[in-house]
């Protein structure tokens, strides 16, 4: 057994004083979300609830309540979190509910959902939740039973003292336990005894989505609540002037119009509090529909902003953002990327001799790549509901990262940020876009204003329109080849609007003698955010189709070229600073090979192959397609993924699924264009996306078996799929794919 | 403003409203039942997919006005308890991720059944293209749509 320290996750152990009554909850009911359980199968809720700590409560008739820390969009965290927790607490999972935590900074520390941490961050303090509570249960069943705890053991929630023959259910035990002091260490379980971590369990969640219950942020309600709709300017680069809201406010049902800005002057931003439009327009009304047709009526006047300055308190330390002035249009965009890659960049990494190996190559080849802004098109728009009254305000809304929107709520409302409760409901999907909640930011101000509960609902016009856009990308890359076609040096060159898509330290770095690797970047008033696996979902598919090329111009095999400069990169790598494990990298490609029967290409198919590694995960593809009438068709996409060891199964496999069909997608079609800063689409008969016809016929997940903690999960299978169907169509075509969006025929729907 | 009785999910329902009120807000913002979503609201992307008489419309694009005395059912009168051969396939092959979309794909794909029994894979995905999964779900929709068809075949 691992001896473990508790003090780690010390913070995420407070118990509070009075016992835990389902935490904040404001209008739903958490508590009757049991899990997809037949009716016999659930449990009489409980008497008397007995908090462990801040991850779990046992009911007096041993029933488990577990507190998922993290917000939910769709990763199943809600079922893979608690099942940490009931692994080490060694219980009996058809005994267990879950409860969304609220907002708890004090508690529950970061609770962040994006970059594919939250399993992995949370892997430690979940299992130390569980271990330390079953712990307290033994430590009362030795007080209970005059025994050495050594001599108890546990097992489905009963504990066992062998030689006495005596025995207890947790709930019987509970309140005794609730009273031990939480232990300073705890010991967790091996690996190889886990009964729940590892087995599929099904999401705690599908028996209420598939009835349609009320649950996601959207659906929130609440008595007396308005809703508001907002106005945001037509174009980046445009901010409010002035507003009419005479004939809006004369529509039936309409309480108020009013302007709000989102930052109080001279608030230091932090680096998700992204907003092209921090002056906008809010209507609001009693129903949805007589905002909509108010919103119509609205007159606005918009003027030019100015270009300005701002230093963003991010992640990575203050930084300095230029914003500039001025209606941006794609055409000048691709110009300015053209001329922006054809002078030198800055340089990041330089190993070896590149301009001499290129100066005495055999064969050069270069090639670049671009890839448009996208939108993120969560199937919910955003949306937030708020309550401020005085100086408190109860907040629920779908968010990815609560704990970094309240100091942006308190500076805008102007109260103390521990005044703020709020809720997580389910996203309805967020991909990235909502890590950047401004949304909620005005919504909040918005129910300030108009002093009652309001419920601010997107259109999916104004979603899409509304900016935090997956960056326009460009990269070029040049190989140097000897007369023996071996791949002698390697430059890329690569940037985008607004930030590069660079990551310099990553494979094929660490690989190769001679390698450099240059960025540029490009200002922009257009506003940019995280998107499923940020800038890898880019250089992924730009360095997996070019490597394909260059193995084919080598005369190699592309699996068997790249685990050849994988080999070099394990025995006797370049440069120090290479960000990934060479042996997992090739372990994915070789289950890949076995997996996909690599050397077997079924009949009219066309394969493609590509591999990356992202968020501490190695995830590669094989893609199969089928040309029909000169489309193309995926058959089938065989997947192999590193993450460690896989919690949930079944329910990774089916984030894989996602991100493989959410790939091929934005790889066909996925395109945000510009004309004089308005963005070209505003909704779905406009913005195509992918549909079941174009998803793959058939898709297979394979893992590599490790103990390894677990790494990253849902971004890993997204990047490499793009260098797949490039790979896949340029078989099948014949032709290079170096554009995305691929295809771009429009195809008719709906 | 006007008033309407609606049949929804085998209830009489009594709303005064304005008549162009699509039956989506109706439902969402009048009648209280939010398990039909808003996604586009343009008969674009299937998430307010209800029944009407039995057939899968997009309730987004359906004035309350043009209703009469036709059955409303949403995702909340699909069966008793969960329990329609669509949502147990739903189940059995755990289909969702975020699961925004999931009561639109259930609507579309039961109304499918209902007039097509055994449909070909081509015919899943005629019927369900107009149904966005953001998260990627496509391929265990369709699985489980033929499950349905098969267990309600059986
Ligand atoms: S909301 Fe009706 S089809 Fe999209
Ligand atoms: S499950 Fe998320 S949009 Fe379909």
């Amino acid at each position: 057994m691992t001896l473990i320290k508790t003090k780690i996750g010390r913070r995420a152990f407070i118990r509070t004083t009075t016992l835990a009554s389902g935490g904040l909850v404001l209008g739903f009911n958490w508590l009757a979300s049991c899990k997809n359980k037949t009716e016999e199968e659930i449990l009489a809720m409980p008497k008397e609830w007995f908090e462990m700590n801040s991850y779990l409560k046992i009911g007096d008739n041993g029933v488990v309540s577990i507190y998922t820390p993290n917000p939910e969009f769709g990763q199943n965290i809600r079922t893979s979190m608690p099942m940490i927790v009931a692994e080490e607490l060694d219980i009996d999972w058809k005994n267990v509910v879950v409860e969304q935590a609220p907002y708890h900074a004090e508690k529950y520390g970061m609770q962040f959902t994006g970059g594919s941490r939250g399993i992995m961050t949370r892997w430690e303090p979940l299992r130390m939740a569980g271990a330390s509570a079953r712990h307290m249960l033994v430590a009362a069943a030795a007080e209970a039973w005059q025994v050495p705890a050594e001599e108890i053991t546990t097992e489905n929630g009963v504990l066992y003292h062998k030689t006495s023959e005596k025995s207890a259910a947790y709930g019987e035990m509970a309140s005794a336990a609730a009273k031990i002091t939480i232990p300073e260490d705890v010991q967790l379980k091996e690996v190889r005894d886990f009964k729940i971590i590892g087995k599929s369990h099904k999401n705690v969640d599908a028996k209420r989505i598939v009835t349609g219950e009320p649950m996601f942020g959207l659906d929130y309600q609440k008595e007396g609540m308005l809703i508001a709709m907002i106005e945001h300017p037509p174009a980046f680069g445009m901010t409010l002037k002035s507003v009419d809201n005479s004939a809006a406010k004369a529509m039936p049902g309409i309480k108020d119009v009013v302007a709000i800005k989102s930052f109080k002057d001279g608030y230091e931003k932090g680096g998700f509090d992204t907003n092209a439009f921090p002056e906008i327009v809010a209507i609001v009304g009693n129903s949805t529909w007589e905002v909509l047709q108010a919103k119509k009526k609205l007159k606005v006047e918009w003027k030019p902003i100015a270009a300005y300055s701002e230093t963003i308190a991010g992640f990575r330390g203050k930084e300095t953002k230029n914003i500039p002035a001025g209606l941006e249009s794609s055409a000048s965009h691709k110009a300015k990327m053209e001329e922006l890659s054809s002078r030198p960049g800055k340089i990041v990494r330089e190993d070896g001799d590149p301009a001499k190996a290129f100066k005495n190559a055999a064969k050069v080849i270069e090639r670049t790549y671009s890839a448009p802004f996208l939108a993120h098109n969560c199937m919910e728009p955003m949306n937030a509901f708020a309550h401020v009254e005085g100086d408190k305000a109860q907040i629920a809304a779908p968010i990815q990262i609560p704990s970094l929107i309240v100091p942006t709520i308190a500076s805008g409302l102007g109260i103390p940020a521990e005044n703020i409760a709020m809720e997580m409901p389910r996203m309805g999907g967020g991909f990235g876009r909502k890590a950047y909640a401004h949304y909620v930011v005005e919504a909040a101000l918005i129910s300030q204003k108009v002093n009652a509960p309001v419920k601010l609902v997107y259109t999916r016009e104004d979603d899409m329109t509304n900016g935090i856009y997956r960056p326009a990308y460009q990269a070029t890359y040049r190989a140097a080849l000897d007369q023996n076609n071996n791949l002698t040096a390697l430059h890329v060159k690569a940037g985008g609007i607004p930030e590069s898509p660079l990551f310099a330290n990553r494979f094929p770095a660490g690989a190769l003698d001679n390698y450099l690797a240059e960025e540029w970047s490009i200002d922009s008033n257009i506003t940019i955010g995280a998107f499923r696996a940020p800038r890898s979902n880019f250089m992924a598919g730009a360095e997996q189709s070019f490597l394909d090329e260059v193995a084919e111009a080598s005369g190699k095999d592309p699996i068997q070229f790249r685990l050849d400069l994988l080999k070099r990169a394990k025995e006797n790598p370049v440069g120090e600073q290479n960000d990934y494990d060479a042996e997992r990298y090739a372990g994915v490609l070789e289950l890949l090979r076995e997996k996909s029967d690599w050397n077997q290409t079924p009949a009219n198919v066309h394969r493609g192959v590509s591999a990356y590694f992202c968020h501490n995960s190695y995830a590669a593809h094989v893609l199969d397609i089928r040309m029909e009438e000169g489309k193309p068709v995926v058959e089938k996409v065989v997947c192999a993924i590193d993450c460690g060891i896989v919690v949930n199964p079944d329910a990774a496999t089916n984030m894989a699924e996602g991100a493989i069909t959410d790939g091929i997608g934005n790889a066909f079609f996925g395109e945000l264009t510009f004309k004089d800063g308005v963005p070209q689409k505003t909704n779905f008969h406009q913005y195509q996306m992918i549909r079941m016809s174009d998803a793959p016929k058939e898709i297979e997940v394979h893992f590599v078996a490790n103990e390894i903690a677990p790494t990253g999960m849902g971004e890993p299978p997204f990047p490499p799929i793009f260098g797949a169907v490039a790979n896949a169509l340029y078989k099948a075509t014949g032709q290079r794919h170096y554009r995305q969006p691929f295809v771009t025929e429009k195809q008719i729907v709906g | 403003m006007a008033s309407f009785t609606l049949n929804i999910n085998g209830t009489k329902q009594e709303v005064d409203l304005d008549p162009t009120t699509p039956m989506l807000w109706v439902l969402r913002d009048h009648i209280k039942l939010v398990g039909t979503k808003y996604g586009c609201g343009i008969a674009q992307c299937g998430a307010c997919t209800i029944h009407l008489d039995g057939n899968a419309v997009r309730s987004c694009q359906l004035p309350v006005s043009s209703i009469g005395d036709k059955e409303i059912t949403t995702i909340e009168g699909l069966s008793e308890n969960g329990n329609h051969p669509v949502q147990k396939a739903w189940l059995e092959i755990d289909v969702p991720q975020c699961g925004y979309c999931q009561a639109g794909q259930i609507m579309t794909a039961s109304a499918l059944l209902k007039q097509n029994p055994n449909p070909s894979d081509t015919e899943i995905e005629t019927a369900m293209n107009g149904n966005i999964c953001r998260c990627g779900t496509y391929t265990r929709i369709k699985k489980a749509v033929k499950i349905a068809a098969n267990s309600a075949n059986a």
